[in-house]
């Protein structure tokens, strides 16, 4: 089939809802996943917040006292897990050998993208949710505060984190288990490059436009700026916005044209390495 | 059942199957070489071959999860290159090839599947292939916890959770106890004659052949090189049964005048 016709073909909510069911009874059968979910972030949340308490106290720079390294922190693993907790769910299937199962029943690509985003959602909910509650009483850092441009700064990070999953799923289907590397490695080149801990300038001019074609530059150079000084940038928001939408966009081609070539390399019948 | 299980009375006369001079090459190496055959409605027709004869490619790319070099494929009167999912509702298959996720209960599968599949009134359909197929005693422990015939029954009760009118079986029994695939046998005869279901069945077992089949093709090297009725084969071909006759095509042996 054409990518124009998968694109525009019908799209059932009942069957996303049915593989959102097979995920979530995958974790709840699984303390394990579950803990998973929850470990890592409150075990960065601990190190950045006595890091910060540390610097707080033998440095005067305003930066350190508004929290921008705790609420970089929450907001980096928000990137890294929305990207992960798509990707994990993708190869949960690679892994149960169940990926011929989806790929001939009736469930349309597009339907499997949009269960493995809600999941995404799910699990960053079970996953950071607690761990920004837990920042408040620890470390006095309440990422709540920030209000609406909180909710528009998860999104776009999230527009992202998906735009990367999406990408490294199509190189899993079409290159095999072995591929599923990327999944956890690709997105910390964001690390440096989006400016996380630091602003775009600190970066040597010919990287500072690479850096801001990534739109979590904008989400982190948006945030330092409320907590240091309150200004809101919507011109930001809006930047990193519709960079989103074309990386987005992209993605999904490029993920719908890696399964059609699995289909004509046949690798969809040997899930293997 | 399922909306979609319903189709217009112009298609009944059109085969389960349509495959037109089908081709999969990767490379120099032809793993289909032009196949061609049809598969009647409630017909039970049998594919043949060695390892590497190309009957699973040839499954696959009736299913679509392979796209062929050149050729067609029609299911159910669907084209399988555009409009697939006009019939995988319709259809569903069993293979050794995939698995059911195993941490999951085979209750949890078969309401996924069934989800799926787009399966009404799931509980009472589970029910139903839980006694059809004895599955009562498996339903809440994890799917993969269960022993080889188990899983078999399992993964067959998966592929007709959506009562489907074409079933494609690759190795159904393959690796089980004889008195399991004996079970599972006639499980697909009463399920053939209750639904006039056509299925494409992929068996090493000739005895397996030979009760189950109304027709077979034998594959070698990616192309047919005998079709007919098991009978008749084996009448043609002067020999005990259908085994020989696998043995003396596998083998190039000439077919006596």
């Amino acid at each position: 089939m054409s990518i124009a016709a998968e694109l525009t073909g019908g799209f059932s909510g009942a069957r996303v809802f049915a593989l959102v069911r097979r995920y979530v009874y995958l974790l709840r059968a699984s303390w394990p996943r579950l803990l998973e979910l929850i470990y890592w972030p409150a075990v960065q949340m601990v190190t950045w917040g006595f890091l910060q308490t540390y610097v707080m106290q033998t440095s005067n720079v305003v930066a350190f006292g508004a929290g921008v390294f705790i609420g970089g922190m929450l907001l980096w693993d928000l990137l890294f897990r929305s990207q992960l907790g798509f990707s994990m769910s993708f190869l949960e299937e690679m892994w149960a050998r169940n990926m011929g199962n989806l790929l001939m029943s009736p469930l349309r690509p597009l339907e499997f993208v949009a269960a493995l985003m809600v999941m995404s959602l799910v699990r960053l909910a079970l996953g950071l949710g607690p761990v920004a509650l837990l920042a408040i009483p620890f470390f006095g850092f309440n990422v709540f505060s920030i209000g609406l441009p909180l909710a528009i700064f998860i999104a776009n990070l999230v527009l992202f984190g998906w735009a990367v999953a999406l990408v490294v799923s199509g190189l899993v289907l079409r290159n095999g288990i072995g591929a599923e590397g990327l999944a956890w490695t690709v997105m910390f080149i964001v690390l440096p490059l989006g400016c996380i801990y630091y602003p775009v300038t600190m970066l040597p001019g010919w990287l500072q436009p690479i850096s801001w074609a990534l739109p979590p530059t904008a989400v982190f150079e948006g945030l330092r700026a409320i907590l240091t000084t309150g200004d809101i940038r919507p011109g930001l928001m809006l930047w990193a916005f519709g960079l989103n939408i074309i990386y987005v966009s992209v993605s999904i081609v490029i993920f719908l044209l890696l399964l059609e070539r699995s289909r004509v390399a046949g690798s969809l019948v040997q899930m293997g390495e | 059942m399922t909306a979609a299980m319903s189709e217009p009375s112009s298609h009944a006369v059109r085969p389960a199957i349509a495959v037109v001079g089908l081709v999969k090459s990767y490379g120099a190496n032809v793993a289909v070489g032009g196949v061609s055959f049809t598969c009647a409605r409630g017909e039970v027709l049998g594919l043949l071959g060695g390892n590497g004869a190309g009957k699973t490619t040839t499954i696959a790319m009736i299913m679509g999860l392979v796209t062929p070099t050149s050729g067609s494929v029609h299911v159910l009167g669907a084209d399988m290159a555009r409009d697939r999912y006009t019939v995988l509702g319709r259809i569903n298959f069993e293979s050794p090839y995939v698995d059911m996720p195993h941490r999951l209960t085979v209750r949890q599968n078969l309401t996924v599947f069934a989800g799926l599949y787009g399966v009404d009134n799931v509980k009472e359909r589970i029910a139903q292939l839980a006694s059809d197929l004895d599955l009562h005693d498996v339903l809440d422990r994890p799917s993969g916890k269960l022993s080889a015939g188990q899983k078999t029954r399992v993964a067959l009760a998966k592929a007709l959770i959506n009562e489907p009118e074409l079933l494609l079986l690759d190795e159904p029994t393959a690796s089980l106890d004889p008195d399991t695939a004996d079970w599972i046998r006639t499980h697909l005869e009463d399920y053939r004659k209750r639904r006039n279901a056509a299925i494409l069945l992929a068996s090493h077992n000739m005895a397996e052949v030979e009760r189950l089949c109304d027709r077979v093709i034998i594959m070698k090297k990616g192309r047919i090189a005998d079709e007919g009725v098991p009978t008749d084969l084996v009448a043609r071909y002067g020999r005990a049964n259908l085994e020989e006759v696998f043995l003396d095509v596998a083998r190039g042996t000439e077919v006596p005048a």
